[in-house]
């Protein structure tokens, strides 16, 4: 990565100083995801460290994910109720929440707080052991950093953040339940027949693909921004930042575009 | 003699700054050649350059018979497993211990080597830099100069032909100074290493340096032995010497 942008110092200007670093910061961006599909292929596999890095990503997540998911859950049961209630329509809430959690909640919530925890963590973890010439070490030690460092986080992110969704939407539904039961006395049994009845195997499949599609965003903008950290440890602060910045940026752009294709594929 | 690197006509800037201007650089089969120059005078882009970390403007880098700015990445790496780097803060990983961050590119670069034979290569380079007792620690429990140390037995595990230092004793006081100095000269005497050693200590320099290339302005203005080179009358090369001597 030191060797293309640093090519690229040396050119004169083509447009203002700005938009050349725009057009830069872009083809360093596509040539670091290229980079990384071409060290998913090369061997050897770093096995150990892509369970180490689900560990890291997927279990130590687990408290922030429950609290969060159980919370949602109950807030938006409560929030929902006295609309619902004003139509006689109460008994929707398990289909409701059901529905919502699923399609639209958990990935986004869980998506969001992987984006903080997840992101800012790799960030600074890479962003650190680049302005400490780690990864510089590596290279010359002859051993790839896209495969050991980038390739394993990514892979563990887009596999461990579609796992919390799910995850996240059970414990949503868990609290919602909670809530459902405290005032109308529900069972276990009716909340979730009835919640699920309203739920396809699109639903499903769709909430997962936006959570791989989400892990993927927050692995590759975390690792990206680690990878290119400069200027020492104000740099490091300044790669967590902005891994978790663009993470959010992008899932929330992303967010719009999946749920309009989403859209399309039901209506046609 | 057998030149293990060769450059020629080497540029590099970085923007407006115009750091090397046009090195010829020749480095001999078992030398230690010491390249001394002022902090900022683009020492250590050479050696990243010569190690394929940096690519040139322009201008020939042979290394054991390779331009290495025309390698790709796979060749790149073959040729780098004959190159060992010492960083200038050591670059030890600081979430393994001194045996992983060892065994990290041996089991990398030697397939199929056993625990014992992994266990037997590792304490061999830690007993060449005489820090055995220090396997199980971890980087942070360690002195700089034992980070230094074990950033050698690192290099030293894949056995490089040639081993490239970057301020070997930058930050260290004169003993534990002199200590790297001695090992940098037992590396190249047991392992008949080729060394490039980047510095601005002149007493590492006349220590460890069989010829010495001075870097002044992007080039290399003076070249020799110590004792040649600081003969000149030149006011630059002057003033280094009698900063480091006479304080």
């Amino acid at each position: 990565m030191g060797a293309i942008s640093d090519r690229a110092e040396a050119r004169p200007h083509l447009f203002t100083p700005d938009i050349d670093a725009f057009f830069l910061t872009v083809h360093s961006a596509v040539v670091f995801v290229l980079r990384f599909f071409r060290s998913l292929v090369q061997r050897p596999f770093e096995v150990r460290e892509i369970l180490r890095q689900c560990y890291e990503v997927g279990c130590r997540s687990l408290p922030l994910i429950t609290l969060t998911g159980f919370v949602t859950g109950i807030v938006f049961t409560k929030q929902s109720r006295p609309s619902l209630a004003t139509f006689g329509a109460s008994s929707w809430l398990p289909s409701l929440i059901t529905i919502a959690l699923l399609r639209a909640l958990a990935p986004l919530v869980t998506a969001l707080i992987c984006a903080g925890k997840v992101g800012s963590n790799i960030g600074a973890e890479l962003g650190s052991m680049r302005v400490t010439e780690q990864i510089d070490a590596m290279e010359v030690s002859a051993v790839n950093p896209m495969r050991y460092l980038v390739a394993t986080r990514v892979i563990a992110t887009t596999t461990m953040v579609p796992i919390l969704m799910l995850y996240c939407a059970m414990i949503g539904l868990l609290g919602s339940y909670v809530d459902v039961h405290a005032h109308e006395l529900t069972s276990l049994r009716t909340f979730f027949r009835e919640g699920f009845q309203e739920i396809s195997f699109i639903d499903a499949g769709f909430a997962v693909f936006k959570s791989i599609v989400f892990g993927f965003t927050i692995g590759i903008t975390a690792t990206y921004k680690g990878f290119t950290a400069t200027n020492g440890t104000e740099g490091v602060g300044r790669a967590a930042n902005a891994a978790v910045v663009f993470s959010m940026f992008a899932i929330f752009i992303e967010e719009v575009i999946i749920v309009q294709i989403i859209g399309w594929f039901r209506s046609w | 003699m057998e030149d293990v690197i060769t450059i020629r006509r080497l540029f590099k800037s970085f923007g407006a700054q115009k750091v090397l201007r046009g090195i010829d650089l020749d480095l001999h089969k078992t030398e230690n050649l010491v390249v001394l120059g002022r902090s900022g005078s683009g020492k250590s882009v050479l050696i990243k350059i010569i190690a394929g970390l940096l690519a040139p403007d322009s201008g020939l880098v042979e290394v054991l018979g390779q331009k290495v700015d025309e390698l790709e990445e796979g060749p790149l790496q073959v040729l780098r497993r004959r190159l060992g780097f010492l960083f200038q803060h050591s670059a030890l990983y600081d979430s393994m211990s001194v045996r992983e961050n060892l065994e990290f590119p041996l089991v990398r670069n030697v397939p199929n080597l056993t625990t014992q034979e992994i266990d037997a290569r590792v304490v061999e380079a830690l007993e060449a830099v005489g820090l055995r007792q220090a396997i199980d620690q971890m980087p942070a429990e360690l002195s700089g100069g034992m980070r230094k140390r074990i950033g050698i037995a690192r290099t030293l595990i894949l056995r490089p032909e040639i081993m490239l230092y970057d301020e070997p004793t930058a930050g260290l006081d004169p003993i534990t100074s002199t200590e790297i100095n001695n090992l940098i000269n037992q590396v190249r005497e047991q392992f008949a290493t080729s060394s490039i050693i980047i510095t601005h200590d002149l007493a590492c320099a006349r220590m460890t340096g069989n010829r010495i290339a001075m870097l002044l302005d992007g080039e290399f203005q003076h070249e020799g032995e110590f004792a040649e080179v600081f003969a000149t009358q030149d006011r630059r090369v002057r003033d280094f010497y009698d900063y480091n001597f006479t304080g």
